[in-house]
């Protein structure tokens, strides 16, 4: 399973990657009538930053979801998101972002494109990787809890401010089709379509800075990756320190000695850079005393 | 050191989402988040 885990991650990757973004917003009617899907799945969140906006949607976003349930007179504090997180977080880690998160698919596939010179992070990237926590509290936490109008209610800080997905998944194609909401239009849309805009072009150049620098989801699943069911695990006796799963990993995190970085979203490169083997998932490594009986029988 | 494939502290934190969940469930948050996401979020979408 490991070995076989370690030859096709990247296809393997890839291919959920399209399928999980096509099956959760497969609801195409919305994309063609400009409308959004109304149905019971929007009870449930999904994993990534998939905006409940977006026309063909089947669920819902977890950040808007907390947001919207802090922001409202009625709950000082959303167990059922939480909840998804803790569970969430537990089994899969950053795995969502690396394999079921429709804007990190979009970021990968423009780094793809050979258009800049490309390079793994910005200068001052270990100070910056904190702004996304900063988001997090700040933007879907602090404010939509204590910024509150006379009835008691919030915006959705991040969503309306900061989160390109909504403009990408849910704006654009909604305006695209909708009459009486390209009449709307303002100085808003100018700002959170140009924020896109950025985001889009720093991708063609760094891999995913969204993820690396402002992503408050990826902030909260980085916390689960040391005890998720996805964690890596080092054998450090087999480590001939050689560094070349750091050299692979696109989020630029050693490895060899954080297998389990907040920052690592699972893609799987420092398995397949590793010459010795000597990174696992944990969940499907062999004990090593196994592996010699058998090598030996 | 032993290792373990399944971290000890991951049935604490996974049985404590699930429970979570439940509560959240049975408080009624689902009503609020359902209203936000069946209608078009005018400040996700940059309308405001």
């Amino acid at each position: 399973m490991a070995n076989f885990l370690k030859k096709t991650i990247f296809k393997i990757r890839l291919a959920i990657q399209i399928a999980f973004t096509a099956l959760s917003n497969g609801y195409v009617m919305g994309f063609l009538k400009g409308k959004i899907y109304q149905g019971p799945g929007k009870k449930l969140c999904l994993p990534g930053l998939n905006c409940y906006s977006c026309p063909g949607a089947l669920g819902s976003c977890p950040i808007g979801s907390l947001q919207a349930v802090l922001g409202s007179p009625k709950f000082q504090m959303s167990f059922y998101v939480v909840g998804f997180f803790l569970f969430t977080g537990a089994i899969l880690g950053r795995v969502v972002c690396g394999f079921l998160c429709p804007f990190g698919l979009v970021q990968d596939l423009l780094y793809k494109i050979p258009f800049f010179a490309k390079r793994k992070n910005m200068p001052g990237h270990k100070g910056l990787v904190w702004i996304k926590y900063v988001v997090l509290a700040l933007m879907v936490v602090i404010l939509p809890m204590f910024a509150v109008n006379a009835y008691g209610i919030s915006d959705p800080w991040f969503c309306k401010y900061l989160c390109p997905s909504g403009t990408l998944f849910g704006g654009i194609p909604l305006i695209a089709t909708n009459d009486g909401l390209q009449q709307a239009l303002g100085g808003l849309f100018i700002w959170k379509m140009s924020v896109l805009l950025v985001l889009l072009v720093w991708s063609l150049w760094v891999y995913r800075p969204f993820c690396k620098y402002l992503c408050p989801l990826g902030a909260i699943y980085g916390w689960f990756n040391p005890i998720a069911l996805s964690r890596f695990q080092m054998d450090k006796e087999a480590c001939i320190d050689c560094k070349k799963c750091k050299a692979a990993c696109p989020m630029d995190i050693p490895v060899y000695a954080k297998p389990n970085s907040a920052e690592c979203i699972k893609c799987g490169k420092c398995l397949q850079a590793c010459p010795t083997d000597c990174i696992e998932v944990a969940l499907w490594a062999k004990k090593k005393d196994e592996s010699r009986d058998s090598a030996e029988s | 050191m032993k290792k373990h494939k399944i971290h000890p502290v991951f049935w604490l934190v996974a049985v404590c989402g699930l429970f979570f969940m439940v509560f959240g469930v049975w408080r009624e948050e689902i009503v609020i988040l359902y209203q936000k996401a069946i209608y078009i979020c005018m400040e996700c979408i940059g309308i405001g």
